[in-house]
Order: C-alpha cells, then sequence, then structure tokens
C-alpha cells in the first residue's frame, strides 16, 4: 500500500498528476491527513475529492459529490462529467466524494468545488452547469496534450470516446497514454464550451444503478458498515418526553455488564433553544454492539418529564380546532376573498388532517465519530456533510478544515438526514471516551426520536360561479411548524415552511386567501419528503376533486379548465421561478391519456387523478382501486413527470415508482402520535410501512419529452399519490377520505 | 463455545450466547452484508439462510445457531452470482439498497420452493419492507429469477465493485490490529 506522505496538496479545480502518473482533475483535500489513510487503509490517493481520475491504463474514475441516498444522484452526476469528458459509460468507475471545504481569502469557509449535501431536489439542478463544466476541462486538457504530443494546433483534434483523434492524420491516443502529460496542462481560465444537447451520448440514457453489484452481493458500504480502528460501540437511552432530562442515573448493574467501558451522560438542549442533539440521555460505551444493548437495558434512569409530558394527539388537535375559531395570521390575500365567497351562488366547505409521520429509513441512525486534538473524522449516512461539520466544530472547537465528514450510502434519508443530531451524539461520546465511536440507533430509537413531518389541520373553502369555475378559495392550516428550534426564524414566519403561496391555485383563481395558525408541540419537527407539499397536494388536489365532484364536471376536465391556456406564472419559493400552468396540464393529461381515463369501471372499482408542482418537477398519477370484501386494493397506478431533460431516465423512472409506493405506505397506515407526552410508536408493528402485498400489481410511468433544464427527482413523485388514491375511493364507493392515514376508514 | 457452519466454514463464537446471529455476524465474523433494521424481526433486512430457510437474524440468538449451516449474502454466490442476484441486477431493483440483500435472501428460500411463482405468491412470500418502494422492481426481478432459475441461464460473473471509498473493510481493521 502506498502513502500519502510526501503528495503535495493544493487547493481549487486543479490537474495534477496521479500517484502512477495519470490525469487527476479536482481538488485534494487538504484535510485528510496522512494518519487517517494510514491507519485505515483508506485509498492512499490525495484525491478522494477529485471528479476525474484517469491513469495510465485508461480506467477513469469519476467522483460523485452528493450523497446516494437511493435517488440515484451516485449514477446521474457521474454521467454529467462522463458525457463532457467523452468516455463509455461503460468504462468509468465512480467513487463518493467526501466533504470538500477550503477556507476562501477573507478567512470564511467555502466550497472547495460545489456545494455539497442533498436536499429539496436539488443535486441534479445544482450540479448540471459545473459537473459537465469539470468533465468538459478534463477533456479539454486531454486535447491539449494530444497537441503537444503531435505538435499539432489542438483546434484539429476531436474526441471520440476515450480516445484524441487527429482527423487529418488519422493519428488516435488513449485518454490513459495522455493522462500523465494532460496533469502539467495549465486549467483553462474560462470553462470550455459545452455540448449541445442533441450530440449527448450519456445523459438523457437509461443507465443502472453503479453499485448495483455491490449491493446485491453485500458488498457496497452504509452508515452502519463504516469502522474506524479501535472502536468502541455506544448505544443511548434517550429521554421518552421531549425535552425530558435525566434525573438521576444508577449505572452500577450497566456497568456490570460484560464489554460495557463506560456511561456518559448526555444533555439534550435547552428548551426553545436550536438543538445539537434531540434529547437528554445517557450513552452507554462497550466493545460491541450487543454489549451497549445490554448495557442500556440494565441503567436505573429516573426522568424530570419535562415541559410536554401531558402533550397527546388528541389534545393538539383540539387546540388546533380551538384556535381556528378564531383569526390566524393572512399570509396571501389576492382580491377579496370574503366578498367573492358570501356573494357567490354556490360554495363547498371541508376539512382536512394529516398527522405527524417518522421518516423511518430502514437504515437506523448511525455513525461513526473519531474527535482527536488535532481533528476529527466522522463518517456516516449523512445527508448533510457541511451541517456535520458545522456540528463537530461548534461542539469540539476544532478547525473545520481538520474535520473529514465522509458520506456512506444511506439506507434510505427522505429528510431524516438533514439533521446532524446523531453525530452530535457521537462526536459527544467520543471526546468523553476520546476513542472512535460507533454509535448506533434502535428502530424504536428512530420512530420515537425523529423530527417528524408536521400534522395539521387543514380548512378549505371555495366558491364557484355560476359556470362551475372557482372565483374563491381560502386554505386555513393549523400546525406546528417545520421549523423547529429554529433561533433565526421569526414566530411571524413560522407559517413558510408549511404553506407555499404560490402553489395552484394562485393566479388561476381571483380571490385567494391563505391562513396560518402556528400551534406549539414538543414534537421535534423537519423536512420530511417534499415537505409541505406532501400534506398541501392531498388537501388541495383533494378538494378540487370534491369541487368538481359538486358541479357534476369530470375531475381531470375540471382541473384542465383551471389550470387553463398554457401560461407561465412567477414562482418565488423552491422550485422557482416559474409555475407553468401548461406542464402542469401536460402531466394530467398523459397520465389520463396512458390510464384510460373517462373508460367506465365495474362496480367497487374506482379511478381517481391528482397532479402537482414539486420543486421544479411536475407529477401526476391516475390509480385504480378495487373496494369489496377484503377491503381496498390498489390495482394500478400511472404516473407521468415532467422533469425537464430526464438526465437518466431510468431513474427518473425509479423514482417515480418510489413516489408511489412510498406514497401509498404514507397514505394507507403510517402516523405518529402522542399520549402523555411520548410517542406512541416504536416499531414496525405499529408503524407498518406498507409491504409488497399492497403495492399495486401494475405500474407504468411515462416521461414528458422536455426541452427545460432537468430538474430534481427525489421529490417531485410522492406528493400526487396520496390524493389519487383517495379520489379514486370516492370514484369507487362514495366514501371521501379527508383524514390521513386511510386506515379502516374505506 | 457456539459452533456453526458460516458460509461453508466453521466458525467458532465464544461470546454471549443471547447474542443476536446478526450481530455475531456483522461484528464478530465481520460479514456486514447482513443489515440491522428494526431488531424485532418485522422488516427482513437481516435474513439469512439457517439451514437452507431464510430466517431473520436479528431474532435468533447465537445459542440457536449452534450446529446449524448460516448462509449469507457473501455465500450466496458460488462461481457465479445467485439468479436471484442476477435478476436484482437486471431489473435494477436497487434504490437506496439498504434491504435488498435481505430482499434476495428471502427471494432466493423460497423460490426454490415455488419455482412458478404468481403474483399472488410473491405478495404472500415477499415479505420483506423497503421503504424506498422499488416493490414494482422487486416483482418482476422475482419473475426473472425465476425464468433464470427454470432455463438455467447462467449468471455471467459480476465484478465486486469495491466498497465506497472511505469505508473501511475487513481487511482495513486487520491492519489496524497490526499498527496497534
Amino acid at each position: 500500500m502506498s502513502t500519502t506522505a510526501g503528495i503535495k496538496r493544493r487547493r481549487f479545480l486543479q490537474s495534477t498528476a496521479t500517484l502512477g502518473g495519470g490525469l487527476m482533475l479536482g481538488i485534494s483535500l487538504p484535510s485528510l491527513n496522512a494518519r487517517q489513510a494510514e491507519a485505515t487503509g483508506m485509498p492512499s490517493e490525495p484525491g478522494l475529492g477529485y471528479f476525474v481520475r484517469i491513469e495510465p491504463d485508461g480506467s477513469v474514475v469519476i467522483g460523485s459529490p452528493q450523497p446516494e441516498m437511493g435517488q440515484g444522484v451516485k449514477t446521474s452526476l457521474p454521467m454529467l462529467i462522463a458525457e463532457e469528458l467523452d468516455v463509455n459509460w461503460s468504462d468509468v468507475t465512480v467513487e463518493q466524494m467526501p466533504l470538500g471545504l477550503t477556507r476562501d481569502a477573507d478567512g470564511n469557509m467555502a466550497w472547495l468545488h460545489v456545494g455539497q449535501g442533498a436536499g429539496g431536489s436539488n443535486s441534479v439542478v445544482s450540479s448540471w452547469q459545473p459537473l459537465r463544466e469539470a468533465g468538459a476541462t478534463a477533456r479539454h486538457l486531454l486535447i491539449e496534450a494530444a497537441a503537444q504530443r503531435w505538435q499539432v494546433d489542438a483546434q484539429q483534434l476531436h474526441t471520440e470516446p476515450g480516445v484524441v483523434v487527429h482527423g487529418a492524420s488519422g493519428r488516435r491516443l488513449g485518454y490513459g497514454e495522455l493522462a500523465g502529460k494532460a496533469s502539467t496542462i495549465a486549467l483553462p481560465a474560462q470553462p470550455p464550451a459545452l455540448k449541445n444537447s442533441k450530440d449527448f451520448r450519456i445523459i438523457g440514457t437509461p443507465q443502472k444503478v453503479v453499485d448495483a453489484a455491490a449491493i446485491v452481493t453485500g458488498q457496497a458500504g452504509y452508515g452502519i458498515d463504516a469502522q474506524l480502528p479501535g472502536q468502541v460501540y455506544a448505544m443511548i437511552e434517550r429521554c421518552p418526553w421531549h425535552d425530558g432530562t435525566v434525573a438521576s442515573v444508577d449505572d452500577k448493574a450497566a456497568r456490570s455488564v460484560p464489554g460495557v467501558i463506560d456511561i456518559v451522560p448526555i444533555e439534550g438542549p435547552k428548551p426553545g433553544e436550536p438543538y445539537t442533539v434531540l434529547a437528554s440521555g445517557v450513552a452507554v460505551v462497550a466493545d460491541s454492539t450487543w454489549a451497549a444493548i445490554k448495557g442500556r437495558r440494565a441503567l436505573q434512569i429516573k426522568w424530570n418529564k419535562g415541559p410536554h409530558a401531558t402533550e397527546s394527539s388528541s389534545g393538539l388537535r383540539h387546540q388546533m380546532e380551538t384556535a381556528m375559531q378564531g383569526q390566524g395570521q393572512v399570509v396571501l390575500d389576492d382580491g377579496n376573498f370574503k366578498d367573492a365567497f358570501d356573494s357567490a351562488p354556490r360554495t363547498l366547505q371541508a376539512e382536512y388532517f394529516v398527522p405527524y409521520a417518522s421518516h423511518a429509513p430502514l437504515e437506523p441512525q448511525c455513525c461513526v465519530v473519531d474527535v482527536r486534538e488535532d481533528g476529527a473524522d466522522v463518517i456516516g449516512p449523512i445527508q448533510m456533510p457541511s451541517g456535520a461539520s458545522r456540528m463537530v466544530n461548534r461542539l469540539t472547537g476544532l478547525d473545520r478544515l481538520s474535520i473529514n465528514v465522509q458520506m456512506t450510502r444511506l439506507g434510505g434519508g427522505f429528510g431524516r438526514r438533514l439533521s446532524v443530531d446523531y453525530v452530535a451524539e457521537a462526536t459527544l461520546i467520543s471526546m468523553a471516551v476520546k476513542r472512535p465511536v460507533k454509535l448506533q440507533w434502535t428502530r424504536e430509537d428512530d420512530l420515537k426520536h425523529d423530527f417528524y413531518r408536521p400534522c395539521g389541520l387543514h380548512q378549505m373553502s371555495a366558491a364557484t360561479d355560476k359556470s362551475g369555475h372557482i372565483s374563491a378559495w381560502q386554505h386555513r392550516l393549523a400546525s406546528p411548524s417545520k421549523y423547529y428550534r429554529r433561533a433565526n426564524v421569526a414566530a411571524q414566519d413560522q407559517w413558510k415552511a408549511e404553506l407555499y403561496p404560490d402553489d395552484l391555485p394562485r393566479n388561476l383563481v381571483p380571490n385567494v386567501q391563505l391562513e396560518y395558525f402556528s400551534m406549539q408541540s414538543g414534537a421535534p419537527r423537519g423536512s420530511w419528503r417534499a415537505p409541505a407539499h406532501y400534506a398541501n397536494a392531498f388537501v388541495v388536489q383533494s378538494f378540487i376533486d370534491e369541487l368538481a365532484h359538486q358541479q357534476g364536471i369530470d375531475p381531470l376536465q375540471y382541473q384542465l379548465a383551471l389550470l387553463g391556456e398554457p401560461r407561465e406564472y412567477k414562482y418565488e419559493q423552491h422550485g422557482g421561478p416559474i409555475y407553468d400552468s401548461g406542464r402542469a396540464a401536460g402531466v394530467l393529461k398523459l397520465a389520463a391519456v396512458k390510464a384510460d381515463w373517462g373508460e367506465p369501471l365495474p362496480r367497487g372499482r374506482g379511478r381517481g387523478i391528482a397532479g402537482h408542482f414539486t420543486f421544479g418537477g411536475y407529477a401526476a398519477f391516475v390509480v385504480d382501486v378495487s373496494i369489496d370484501g377484503d377491503g381496498l386494493r390498489v390495482d394500478r397506478v400511472i404516473g407521468a413527470v415532467d422533469c425537464g431533460l430526464a438526465v437518466n431516465p431510468n431513474h427518473v423512472i425509479a423514482q417515480m415508482e418510489s413516489g408511489i409506493h412510498d406514497g401509498l405506505s404514507s397514505a394507507l397506515r403510517l402516523e405518529i402520535t402522542m399520549q402523555d407526552g411520548q410517542i406512541e410508536q416504536d416499531n414496525f408493528h405499529n408503524y407498518p410501512l406498507a409491504s409488497l402485498a399492497d403495492a399495486p400489481r401494475i405500474v407504468e410511468n411515462y416521461i414528458v419529452d422536455s426541452p427545460h433544464p432537468p430538474a430534481g427527482m427525489g421529490e417531485p413523485p410522492i406528493s400526487p399519490l396520496a390524493p389519487a388514491l383517495t379520489n379514486a375511493i370516492f370514484a369507487a364507493n362514495g366514501k371521501r377520505i379527508r383524514a390521513l392515514p386511510i386506515g379502516n376508514q374505506v | 463455545m457456539i459452533t456453526f457452519t458460516l458460509n461453508g466454514q466453521t466458525y467458532k463464537f465464544d461470546g454471549d450466547g443471547d447474542t443476536p446471529l446478526l450481530w455475531v455476524l456483522r461484528e464478530h465474523a465481520q460479514l456486514q452484508g447482513t443489515k440491522f433494521g428494526c431488531g424485532a424481526g418485522l422488516c427482513g433486512a437481516c435474513t439469512v439462510h439457517i439451514d437452507g430457510r431464510a430466517q431473520r437474524s436479528c431474532i435468533v440468538s447465537a445459542a440457536a445457531a449452534d450446529g446449524k449451516q448460516v448462509t449469507t449474502i457473501e455465500g450466496l454466490a458460488g462461481a457465479n452470482l445467485h439468479p436471484v442476484q442476477q435478476a436484482w441486477i437486471e431489473e435494477d431493483v436497487s434504490q437506496c439498497g439498504y434491504c435488498q440483500v435481505g430482499q434476495i435472501m428471502n427471494a432466493a428460500d423460497w423460490l426454490q420452493r415455488i419455482p412458478n411463482p404468481s403474483d399472488a405468491d410473491i405478495e404472500k412470500h415477499q415479505t420483506n419492507l423497503c421503504r424506498c418502494g422499488t416493490y414494482a422492481r422487486v416483482r418482476k426481478a422475482i419473475y426473472r429469477a425465476a425464468e433464470i432459475q427454470r432455463t438455467g441461464a447462467v449468471a455471467e460473473v459480476m465484478p465486486i465493485a469495491p466498497a465506497v471509498a472511505g469505508i473501511s473493510q475487513t481487511e482495513s481493521l486487520g491492519e489496524a490490529g497490526e499498527n496497534t
């Protein structure tokens, strides 16, 4: 094994030689110290931070900067580089890049090359330009190398996959043969011109998961598989009451469990202040996970239950209802809702409820952290590596450039791992025991200590004119905001996480009013896949369906009439700046056509439709259900999506399938409830994810051939599923589901 | 001392007999392909074969495995990938991939007894949970695996990609042992 010693580390986008004499384009990481590489046997090239590495044998390794949690970016992002580099995709191997930070001229922290962290379906969007430029820059260097070798003008050269070609003489040199020379050539002052999309050979082609073989053989590394030499294992018993504290702990029995090494108290955040860890508790450190579990069971802890000890779901619901009898915060007031509503010939009102939900990624939270005097290593399933870096810096005071953060594959994210409380916990324990610590949560820990998707009570009112068009629309929402313990969010801004004013039906209806009631709850809240879109799409798309049925108009035709002529509207929230009603109508129409919308169905069956715009992508589903003595059965789901250019159509489809099944799972049976201040769900028997037996036997998805730049696909597909499903239930048996989960309401 | 056959080799474990087999496999035998998801036999991420049958190793104690034949994902393939693994790649099932080892181990068991499954068979027997929602492709892959089994299509030897950069695997523990 070679060593990193003697490798000169430089910063910023640059080319350099690999140890093997090849080309490495990208960034070496000054923070990766030799000690770690030597101790752990991690790849000893400094270039964990590279985008492109080409070895003399022609092998091409591309670094993927964003965390992979199933959304497919470890495949799609390197495709962007490979396209412009001009190599055969089959010749590429992909490695995960760690967090790359640097300090700018003013001494402030800056991205080493691109922003890192996956959220808001933003990875493909934010990478679209810089990663193609990285690939094009590498190709430029290879062409320049060939030009120097052959003593010709670079303008006379072109590339074929993996080869630079001098057309006039027919000379050819493989990238591997040019890599060493290319590493000595200065970077261009400006990024080279990028390909015209009609010349794409990789972007837009269906590609499979790059780690597929590793996954199916058990070799893919997740957070739970991370190890550091000399690590110890930790579990934490956390206070079951939100913001409760440890009153006393008797750890004598726990310390006597064979394998238990130490007991470490963990202090929770003060009420109202930003969190580090999520809860107070007691950590058991042991020489194995099982010893930590047994030690944890032997702890005798008395808890101070804290300020939320009497909170219950029914009580919170009652508070919502009481609050909504009064006046809330009007956050959007187009036209004059009240006058329009009061004078309308026909009105409709309905109340909807969406419960708290947990993320429940199949990999429970876990993390390996080693805090030393000279720095720290953090390895885990991390959605927001810079947040992890900041957290470790805050707790340890270590220079951020000495904190190495490595993202493993994530066993699911769904927004849970935007928060880095589990990193904080492992950091505190490592500081206490002065060793690398592997922290492992159980499923019970995960369900009881989440940043839950906020619950909310929605009161909808609409008026229609003589022709049935919606003339006035009011959406009142009472919820505890997703903005949990956010010091920088003012009370009057809590609504911004829960209502996105530019969503449909704004601009399509003359009088629109949104009103928010900010509720208090001890339960932590956070981002859950598509955040507020999940609840709002359910409510809005259901209510439009109700209005259509009230008017006796086909729901698809009713919504298309609402969307009107294709037009671009301003959209100022995330996913903007444009909402295109034509694209919204387009996915509804495509799904409807593919699903034979309008064809009659036998008795007991129903077909529903819904669409939604989420973070730049438009998705729609048509759901078919059967309802009989055995209850509800989802027979078929037909989906359509317009995500702009589909970088990897295979995984665009995969995300549609994900939205269908995850959306179904959440709609059918999932809710988090509280009683006496405690979360009532603790494992999959009472938080029952949908199984294959719940899944539709027929699933088809279609992608709109779109000229627009790509939108991310992690979130757009989930939100329309629940309303399409409940609209189908209404079509089947006339039962309007206004509260999730559906449970036994059918 | 607990002794069982692990992927064809004799394996001895001298720790607590009540240690769940899952943790014996992951931490003692350093076979980390088997995953922890719920600890209660509910999700199936930890599925291994014990005496040829799929079982959830988080609720099987080490003592209960004494004298048994245990096969993990690391031991499922022979010279070639198992037909279920091959089918999983061909249908590109994985999203996050965390549950897929358990899905594969489970399907590899019951497909031996039901070589020509129906949708209802799949829905009855493939009870492993997937949070990403890969069920449509799991279904397709099971049909494909059954077809590979029936037709005897030989799986090509798939190169196994190296572990994700930055995660030290078993061999690095060995190095650490030498260093310390």
